[in-house]
């Protein structure tokens, strides 16, 4: 099996459904003939042709309109948003438009909307932004953030086969850090469905996007000191896998909620609330977030190290939270 | 108003677009009705004024064709197969509306099966969606044309010009009507834009566009046949600019005493219904037993929309989680 870096793989997937499915295509900024400016959809230009790759001009509210003026016509429009940040110049076409339309008068609007994002990279404030909480806070709207290769492709697969408006971040942060196995084939990756990454029976972290990478890390560094952690890599955050938080919560009776995004208003606050609601009986600890501080994401090394949860701030988290 | 430039237009054609014009205003007028009586909540947004645009233009669609209209084009939605029905039905918050009670009046008044877009009050939203439309026909290669409709208030959105620039740039087959009727709710044209008319506005995109008198429907229709023509044959997107005035309030709690009442009693002068039915009296197309004919067929219409409206079940209250998701 073929090893693939988690950016091979979300352009595998993007050649192998365009292939798939004439109605697939790809629209964004400098995605066509330069290849996107992550090399995303190297290639696809080349072999798809500029109807199918489409270059778009610096409009994201427009050409969010246009794919969803296209999906209803039955394309499967596959937007490149260069950078997440950028999302929220295009957001009244996703979260009022996409994101109500199946309920009010019951059009589909099958498109995804893949963006790089999150920190780690020291690209400042408006090239690192976590904003999967405004998303998830529109109905109607799936959000998709894989941790891996192997899950970026197969739920790249998913979400454009998928019926709904999806968003589809991927933490920029894994383009190029690790390569693992990745099948040749297509395949897909259930949309709404949690992984284990690692199994414990002292406390769950429960996490998602490159945060996992830093979860089990974490782990593994806290099995040395008899600290047993189960890590949950949530993999969508919208349909939500709450049983499989639930089972591990009930299981280790302690929780780590841990993102890149800010504090106030952040999924790990839905997260630690479903916690409370439905296991309160079996914690023993109240359930505990780690993630960045209420501020823009900072630029300057020291200053994002200090913004940013990693696997030395995780492990003391989780030391003191097995502590109580 | 000549009367040479209807004289190329068969007369049956002329008495179904007056036929439209009057059909859009008596269910305007009913709709008005039925809410100052309290039978629904919600909100109307009058057509006064609006009707020779909206029928002018979505007269010239054919099958396949797409239009993303919005709150004052309720003409375009009767003439592309929306019934009064559906319609009283939707304002209503019945289960027999396209939105079985999920959207209000004429938001979410879609209907693929008709090629209509449900709009948000985002506007102009639609300009977005019927460019989208137009690239779906670009991308079969099929010879069809989007129309889609916004106001002199969401020409000054930055999207507007977006989806402009945009449509200008793919060559897309898709018409867009600014509907200027001087007020965007209580703030006048003047307040908004500097420029006399906001087709020159369409030059800065490379495309061409027009300004025309709103209240003429022969003049929409030439300058939509004009410009569809035009989408067709590939030659991309065009600015109609019609104008007009909004001859009531924004909606129907607004009586709209911030409209000078000099500008109101000319403009009404111009009604656009009115013009058009003593321009067809006058070349004798028109005359009073056909006007009468088509007044008992609105009627009659009318009444059996409202009928079919009310006698639609209200939404079960068990349905409210249903459909956020598409399952397939």
């Amino acid at each position: 099996m073929p090893e693939l870096s988690y950016l091979e793989s979300i352009n595998q997937a993007l050649h192998q459904e365009m292939e798939r499915d004439e109605n697939v295509f790809i629209l964004g900024e400098d995605v066509g003939e330069f290849g996107g400016a992550f090399k995303a959809t190297a290639g696809l230009y080349e072999k798809f042709g500029s109807r199918r790759v489409l270059d778009t001009p610096m409009c994201e509210w427009a050409f969010i309109g246009l794919a969803n003026g296209a999906a209803m016509m039955g394309l499967k429009p596959v937007v490149e948003i260069q950078f997440a940040d950028f999302i929220s110049t295009g957001f009244d076409p996703i979260v009022q438009y996409a994101a109500t339309t199946h309920y009010r008068w019951g059009a589909k609007v099958p498109l995804v909307i893949r963006a790089p994002w999150g920190g780690g990279a020291c690209a400042g404030p408006f090239h690192s932004q976590c904003k999967e909480a405004w998303f998830a806070h529109c109905p109607g709207l799936k959000v998709v953030i894989p941790s891996t290769p192997h899950d970026a492709k197969g739920l790249l697969i998913s979400a454009i086969r998928d019926p709904n408006p999806v968003i589809f971040f991927e933490p920029k942060y894994l383009y190029r850090r690790e390569k693992m196995e990745v099948p040749l084939e297509t395949y897909s990756t259930p949309i709404g469905e949690a992984a284990v990454r690692r199994e414990g029976s002292d406390l769950s972290i429960i996490t998602y996007g490159a945060m996992v990478l830093e979860a089990v890390e974490a782990a593994e560094t806290l099995s040395v000191e008899n600290i047993s952690c189960e890590v949950i890599d949530l993999r969508t955050l919208v349909p939500l896998d709450k049983k499989a938080v639930l089972d591990s919560v009930r299981k280790t009776s302690r929780a780590l909620i841990v993102h890149e995004a800010v504090k106030t208003g952040g999924f790990g606050a839905e997260i630690a609330a479903i916690i409370s609601e439905e296991a309160f009986d079996v914690l023993d600890a109240p359930p505990a977030r780690l993630t960045a501080p209420d501020t823009p994401v900072p630029y300057s090394p020291p200053l994002e190290k200090a913004f940013r949860p990693d696997a030395g701030k995780i492990a003391a988290r989780a030391r003191q939270l097995a502590a109580y | 108003m000549s009367a040479d430039s209807i004289n190329k237009i068969p007369g049956k054609k002329l008495l179904e677009l007056l036929y439209w014009m009057m059909l859009t205003r008596r269910i305007d007028d009913r709709c008005e009705a039925l809410f100052k009586q309290g039978r629904f909540p919600g909100g109307i947004f009058s057509q006064e004024g609006h009707e020779a645009i909206s029928v002018g233009s979505a007269i010239l669609l054919e099958e396949g064709d797409a239009i993303a209209p919005m709150h004052r084009d309720l003409g375009a939605y009767l003439v592309r197969g929306m019934s009064p029905g559906r319609i009283f039905a939707q304002a209503m918050g019945r289960q027999g509306s396209p939105s079985g009670g999920r959207d209000v009046n004429t938001h979410g008044l879609g209907d693929l099966s008709l090629r209509i877009f449900g709009y948000v009050s985002h506007l102009p939203q639609s300009m977005g969606i019927a460019l989208g439309a137009a690239y779906s026909f670009l991308y079969r290669k099929e010879d069809r044309v989007a129309l889609t409709y916004f106001g002199d208030g969401a020409s000054s959105e930055g999207g507007c010009h977006e989806a402009l620039n945009l449509a200008a740039v793919l060559k897309a087959p898709v018409v867009f009507i600014l509907e200027n009727n001087q007020y965007a709710y209580s703030t006048p044209i003047e307040k908004q834009c500097l420029v006399e008319n906001l087709s020159i506005r369409a030059e800065g995109y490379g495309i061409p566009g027009v300004t025309i008198d709103g209240t003429d429907v022969i003049a929409v229709m030439e300058a939509t046949r004009e410009a569809i023509g035009r989408a067709r044959a590939g030659d991309g997107p065009t600015l109609i600019e019609c104008k007009n005035l909004r001859l009531k309030g924004h909606a129907a709690h607004d009586p709209a005493d911030y409209i000078p009442p000099g500008l109101l009693k000319r403009w009404k002068k111009r009604d656009p219904i009115s013009l058009f039915r003593e321009r067809l009296e006058n070349s004798g197309i028109l005359d009073g037993n056909k006007l009468a004919e088509l007044q008992g067929r609105i009627e009659a219409e009318i009444e059996e929309g409202v009928e079919w409206a009310e006698a639609s079940p209200w939404p079960e209250a068990a349905t409210l989680e249903k459909d956020v998701f598409s399952d397939a």
